[in-house]
């Protein structure tokens, strides 16, 4: 079984419209995630019918028992997050800032703290038409993105057995979640645009992924908004060595079958066209059947 | 004047309204923009020009191995996994440390001293006379944003008009973003992704109590949810860019729309004026 992630560095260059696509006319055993847990958006594309539905707790955090608490101060002088705050002339933890270290439990004098669960999303697994979709909502403002897109990833895993691909939907950026979705994984899909911010973004991003041991392949999306810099995007991946596996063309399509909440490979299209033989390069290199 | 400017969806468009907002704002007045999207910085881009580096250091845990008698507390205390005591020594691995200094508070040997770490930097540069860039660089391979979000940020603290340009998402380095601002702009466009995200965002900036509008950004015309949503949330809507092919051949060649195209730079100082508190 092949595991890949679609990714991207910068954002909104159409991870979630290719891995859709992809997901869509893949044509094999296949189970899907979508590790973008901050912004989900593979769902609104795939109509997934919920199986399961549970709490996320990421890490405990701090909890003040205010009967204990003598107002001595010294959680708030130790907490290096800004966490212990006054709030109607007593000690709390504020959750949003609260990293969940276990300091100010450790120093409290009276033992008036304690470090409580805190659930800070829901995790599910979900039925397409495609296959399983493990799937995830953190809470705005919560931490541990990272944490959840490793339990998105477990329960796709448990969900694999005869699979021949996991195909994951990953988040933008290069930190904490992007990392947390390409570890273990054997490839990844780098969607990129003609843009020098997509460009500086995808230099980044190899630049994360070959700490990795990844493969990497390359797509250019809406590649003939500006040629000239498509052009030096090919360039940059043919001295990284890496693949081009496709280009997909500016094309309205893509636009209304989001609106449609629909894969855009259900249209008779250009882009459509495009993501096949993204699909048949790509499958062959990585020898899924 | 602290403006951040955010979206739940990447690609929206949140650092070309703050590059243009800063560029048109800076005619007239003293600007410092923060490039917060420390996992891909791009405002630089827009605005070259030769930049001072300052180091964005975090402090991890040094063993003294004559001192440490493996006794395990350490490793037992960090809920991060960062060290780990095995047969003959202990393993630290910093760059799943947090920096909360518990290890050094719990090792009864006091065999651990915290010594600082490069995870990042902070960019400074002057690309126009009254405006300042600072941008904040996670080193690749790094995980924790937020660190290098609180140095850049530091470094802009106290200056009167200040632009801070976030990361896409809705976790831990939009939280470090926001924090402090008066007013928080959201880049949306209106398809499904972009209302989905867009209350996401909202969701944020009201945890947060930060007042906020809208921004409609490649706009096609069909924009009817997204303003709907806004009503409904208050939100105002404070700018409609539309989709046009001429703006994203500027935009994507890192050019300046404010600056290249007639008629923008009015646009950008009418969104100014839109935002409370700002008198352009």
């Amino acid at each position: 079984m092949i595991k890949l992630a679609v990714i991207s560095g910068k954002g909104g260059t159409g991870k979630t419209m290719v891995t859709a696509a992809l997901a869509d006319i893949g044509g094999v055993p296949q189970v899907l995630a979508d590790c973008d847990v901050e912004a989900a958006n593979l769902s609104l594309l795939l109509k997934p019918r919920r199986i399961s539905t549970e709490e996320f707790r990421g890490l405990e955090v701090g909890r003040i028992d205010l009967d204990i608490c003598t107002d001595c101060g010294i959680c708030e002088s130790h907490c290096r997050f800004g966490a212990i705050v006054r709030r109607d002339d007593d000690w709390v933890v504020d959750t949003l800032h609260c990293e969940g270290c276990g300091v100010c439990d450790y120093v409290c004098p009276m033992g008036a703290i304690e470090m409580v669960p805190h659930v800070c999303g829901e995790i599910f697994t979900s039925e397409t038409d495609r296959g399983y979709l493990a799937h995830a909502r953190l809470f705005p403002g919560s931490g541990n993105s990272g944490l959840l897109v490793v339990e998105v990833k477990k329960r796709a895993v448990a969900l694999s057995k005869g699979a021949d691909l996991i195909l994951a939907d990953g988040p933008p950026g290069i930190g904490c979640p992007l990392i947390a979705t390409v570890s273990g994984m054997d490839a990844v899909l780098a969607v990129t645009e003609p843009g020098v911010s997509a460009l500086h973004d995808l230099e980044r991003l190899v630049t994360v992924c070959r700490r990795f041991g990844l493969r990497i392949f390359v797509v250019i999306n809406r590649f003939d908004l500006a040629e000239d810099i498509c052009a030096r995007i090919e360039s940059y991946c043919e001295a990284e060595g890496i693949r081009v596996a496709g280009k997909i063309p500016f094309d309205p399509a893509v636009v209304e079958s989001v609106r449609a909440g629909q894969p855009v490979t259900r249209t008779d299209s250009a882009a459509t066209d495009a993501l096949r033989a993204l699909r048949d390069t790509l499958f062959a290199e990585l020898g899924i059947p | 004047m602290k403006i951040a400017i955010a979206s739940g969806k990447g690609g929206t468009g949140k650092s070309t309204v703050a590059a243009n907002l800063a560029w048109a704002l800076a005619r007239s007045r003293d600007v410092v923009l923060v490039d917060c999207d420390v996992e891909e910085p791009n405002l630089h881009l827009f605005f070259p020009a030769v930049a001072t580096d300052v180091p964005v250091t975090a402090p991890v845990p040094e063993i003294d191995s004559s001192k440490c008698n493996l006794c395990g507390e350490c490793g037992k205390f960090c809920r991060f996994g960062a060290l780990a005591v095995v047969k003959d020594c202990v393993l630290t691995f910093p760059h799943l440390c947090h920096s909360c200094g518990g290890c050094t508070l719990v090792c009864p040997q006091g065999a651990i001293r915290e010594v600082p770490r490069t995870i990042g930097r902070v960019a400074c540069s002057r690309p126009l006379p009254r405006l300042v860039l600072i941008t904040g660089i996670l080193n690749e391979g790094e995980v924790l944003a937020p660190p290098v979000i609180k140095a850049a940020k530091t470094l802009a603290e106290g200056h009167p008009f200040i632009l801070y340009d976030a990361s896409p998402g809705i976790a831990c380095p939009v939280i470090e973003t926001l924090e402090g601002s008066d007013y928080c702009i959201l880049v949306t466009e209106s398809t499904p992704f972009g209302l989905h995200d867009l209350r996401l965002a909202a969701g944020v900036a009201e945890t947060l109590g930060i007042p906020a509008g809208v921004v409609i950004n490649r706009s096609d015309g069909k924009d009817e949810e997204t303003v709907a949503f806004s009503r409904e949330h208050d939100l105002p809507i404070l700018m409609t860019i539309p989709f046009s092919r001429e703006i994203a051949a500027v935009t994507s060649r890192g050019g300046l729309i404010g600056r290249d195209l007639p008629g923008w730079e009015e646009r950008f100082m009418d969104l100014a004026s839109a935002i409370p508190g700002v008198n352009p």
